[in-house]
């Protein structure tokens, strides 16, 4: 089974919770057999894999209820200030892993999903946009917000721990 | 600020997805600007740090299992596929096998029915009297085994060959009458066994057994055997002529 752990452990990431992970990995597996022939020969078989599981995400009752909590932010390759953070970089240096597992759960899903897709499964900007359905302009405008609100999300568990 | 442009792209370029002249431009400003490499450190750092917190699941193996079982027809399907040549591979081992059996049953018993009529050959040669009906004359030979054995034949005209015809006698095979036809070519003597078809079958895979040649054939109901100390080319000119005479 292709990508099966790395399915699996991006299920949890979005899910929170194990056995609802489970029911997204059987459902995309089922969905990525029944519909493989609609998989183009020559394009790119993760990104696909990957899409199949986070569209039943966005339909199941978690991602449901995750479209509703987290409201849509306005997104655009603009209005993105430049950043002078030198004292947050240095404190995320300082940052363990465990902080910025915490930081990450608390990210809002569309921040935390680019985040693994690029992080964790090294995938290219191409490849997310493919898994994403969205163009390679808003990936990079996504991805940088999605860092920056790590940083701060790691900054502010240190300043109050 | 220079150094805010390319602070804008240095997440591209960590990731690997900087133009190849922009990324070489870059690094060469990274080496020069102590403020951009330590941001540049920094954003490393957070990318491993998120690559390790990260991949933090990984799946039981009793969910793995219900995975494997829940896509197994497919698999079941690949199973079949690979069942299909392994089969045909064993029957065709299989048939060799037989075949090779058949082969080595079959030249055994060619083996054997060439030693008895190479016996029948030599017994006649060392016999007092090799033939009952001495003639070189086909026309005298024949009819002398009408009411001898249950079949007729036809023998050769001669005259332009180097073969005579010497005569002939009444041979057995497998409890069967048959004709022994005795020619000469110079100084040797070749044996022409004539047998209805149940007594005796061709002869395919051996060819000479105890120095003699022979050749064998079936023609209309009946096996002929030729064989001779004489040389294959002799055999086979005597085979045609006894084979046109049909």
């Amino acid at each position: 089974m292709p990508h099966f752990d790395r399915l699996y452990n991006f299920a949890c990431w979005l899910t929170h919770d194990r056995h609802e992970a489970e029911d997204l990995v059987q459902e995309t597996y089922a969905k990525a057999l029944k519909g493989f022939s609609s998989f183009q020969l020559g394009t790119n078989f993760r990104a696909w894999i990957y899409r199949i599981l986070r569209n039943a995400f966005l339909t199941s009752r978690v991602g449901l209820k995750a479209a509703v909590t987290e409201p849509l932010e306005t997104e655009g390759e603009e209005n993105l200030p430049s950043e002078k953070e030198t004292p947050e970089s240095i404190l995320l240096q300082r940052a363990d892993w465990q902080l910025v597992q915490e930081a990450l759960e608390r990210l809002p899903v569309a921040h935390r999903e680019v985040l693994l897709l690029c992080e964790v499964e090294e995938m290219s900007y191409q490849e997310i946009a493919a898994t994403l359905a969205i163009p390679i302009g808003t990936v990079l405008s996504r991805l940088a917000r999605a860092r920056r609100s790590l940083r701060e999300a790691v900054r502010k568990m240190q300043g109050g721990g | 600020m220079i150094c805010d442009t390319w602070k804008e792209k240095l997440d591209a370029y960590l990731d690997g997805e900087l133009a190849p002249a922009e990324a070489r431009a870059l690094s060469e400003h990274l080496r020069g600007c102590a403020a951009c490499a330590a941001e540049s450190l920094s954003r490393v750092q957070q990318k491993r740090l998120v690559q390790a917190a990260g991949r933090r699941f990984t799946p039981n193996p009793a969910f793995r299992a219900r995975i494997e079982q829940s896509i197994a027809p497919r698999r079941a399907l690949r199973w079949n596929r690979l069942w299909f040549p392994a089969l045909a591979g064993a029957m065709a081992f299989v048939i060799v096998g037989v075949l090779f059996l058949n082969l080595n049953h079959e030249r055994r018993n060619d083996q054997r029915l060439l030693s008895e009529l190479a016996d029948l050959h030599v017994a006649t040669l060392a016999s007092a009297n090799p033939v009952d009906v001495v003639s070189t004359d086909r026309h005298t030979v024949k009819p002398w085994f009408a009411g001898k054995i249950p079949f007729t034949f036809n023998l050769p005209e001669l005259q332009d060959s180097a073969f005579t015809l010497v005569g002939g006698k009444v041979s057995y095979l497998n409890q069967s009458a048959g004709a022994e036809l005795i020619f000469r070519v110079r100084q040797h003597q070749i044996s022409v066994f004539i047998f209805p078809e149940g007594a005796a079958e061709n002869i395919r895979a051996v060819q000479n057994a105890a120095s003699f040649n022979a050749r064998s054939w079936s023609h209309n109901g009946l096996c002929y055997f030729v064989i001779g100390d004489v040389s294959p080319q002799d055999l086979d000119k005597l085979s045609e002529l006894i084979k046109s005479a049909g």
